[in-house]
């Protein structure tokens, strides 16, 4: 087998939190904020070619409760914006956000009076995509920034 | 301007210059449309008589116009369909930039009751008699009408409420 053959009978000593950040952020399951053709590319990155399973992602929540990481793909209108706030508060800490799209970053090209411009108006955005749409390279690549951002994450413990 | 009227076109044209004499303003013809610019107070029997025996018994829009001028300022733009003579006819309406109103044709074609409703919500005009105007897109209590020239194109800030940003537990 493999981890126990290389360490013979020995053992491994780390700390609880990199443990902990270790298995968070490999399992982040996303909450897709479908909200336009970004969702598409949303889809192509869950899917077969781009395969987020290899991070961890593969398990698209369509339960807020049961969810890691937003999502926003899309262009986000001011009726809609309490929609997506209302499930952002549903999703249990910790939670993280990506808004994915020029759209769901600053209002794209929707410059205009029902467009939010930008979901960080209403949400805490940790990762931002370029592109209209971006490739779901692109959105893995946030990932791993997401990814990333976790594993530095200390101990709440700490703080107190 | 020579109008190319099709056969059943000029039935209609015929018809209610015949009917209305006076009340039919304009007729002119765009991009391969014809457009009837009609007198504001006969809409209800223009559109009676369009429906009744002209046939005209598919209201496919209705939509508005800010023309900007400093007289009859709104325009209001019925998109009618003869579906047994294969006709599409555009009927107008001007009304006055102060206190826009113009009779609602919901008691002639019902399908125009959504489409007024965002004429209302967009341009601020008016409908008589509708059976339900409130605003269809935008908050109810939003003081402002968007597709009016002179509203800017980034909206008024805070004019509209974004969600709070803290959770309602806390």
């Amino acid at each position: 087998m493999g981890l126990e053959s290389a360490l013979g009978q020995g053992f491994l000593t780390t700390k609880m939190d990199t443990l902990v950040n270790w298995a968070r952020s490999n399992a982040a399951w996303p909450m897709p904020m479908g909200l336009a053709c970004c969702a598409i590319e949303m889809m192509a990155f869950a899917g077969p070619r781009y395969d987020a399973a290899r991070f961890g992602s593969e398990v698209m929540r369509f339960s807020p409760r049961q969810a890691d990481v937003m999502i926003v793909a899309g262009w986000c209108t001011y009726k809609m914006s309490h929609a997506i706030r209302r499930i952002w508060d549903q999703m249990p800490d910790p939670k993280w956000c990506i808004a994915m799209g020029a759209c769901a970053s600053t209002g794209g090209m929707h410059r205009c009076y029902g467009v939010v411009q930008g979901v960080d108006n209403f949400i805490p955005v940790d990762a931002y995509i370029s592109g209209c749409p971006p490739r779901p390279d692109a959105v893995i690549h946030a990932l791993m920034k997401i990814q990333d951002k976790i594993k530095t994450e200390h101990s709440v413990l700490l703080d107190t | 301007m020579s109008l190319k009227l099709t056969e059943s076109l000029q039935k209609t044209v015929d018809s209610l210059s015949q009917t209305f004499g006076e009340k039919v303003i304009e007729v002119y013809q765009s991009s391969g449309d014809t457009f009837i610019w009609v007198d504001t107070d006969s809409i209800i029997e223009i559109s009676a008589h369009l429906k009744n025996e002209l046939h005209y018994i598919y209201l496919s829009d209705v939509f508005g116009i800010d023309r900007y001028t400093s007289e009859e300022r709104f325009e209001v733009v019925y998109n009618l369909l003869s579906l047994r003579d294969q006709t599409r006819v555009f009927i107008k309406v001007r009304c006055e930039e102060e206190n826009p109103e113009v009779d609602s044709v919901t008691s002639i074609w019902p399908a125009a009751s959504w489409p007024e409703r965002e004429v209302y919500d967009m341009f601020g005009v008016t409908f008589r008699n509708h059976p339900d105007l409130r605003r269809i897109f935008l908050p109810e209590d939003f003081q402002y009408y968007p597709l009016r020239k002179e509203f800017p194109l980034l909206g008024i800030p805070g004019s509209i409420e974004l969600p709070s940003t803290t959770p309602d537990s806390e």
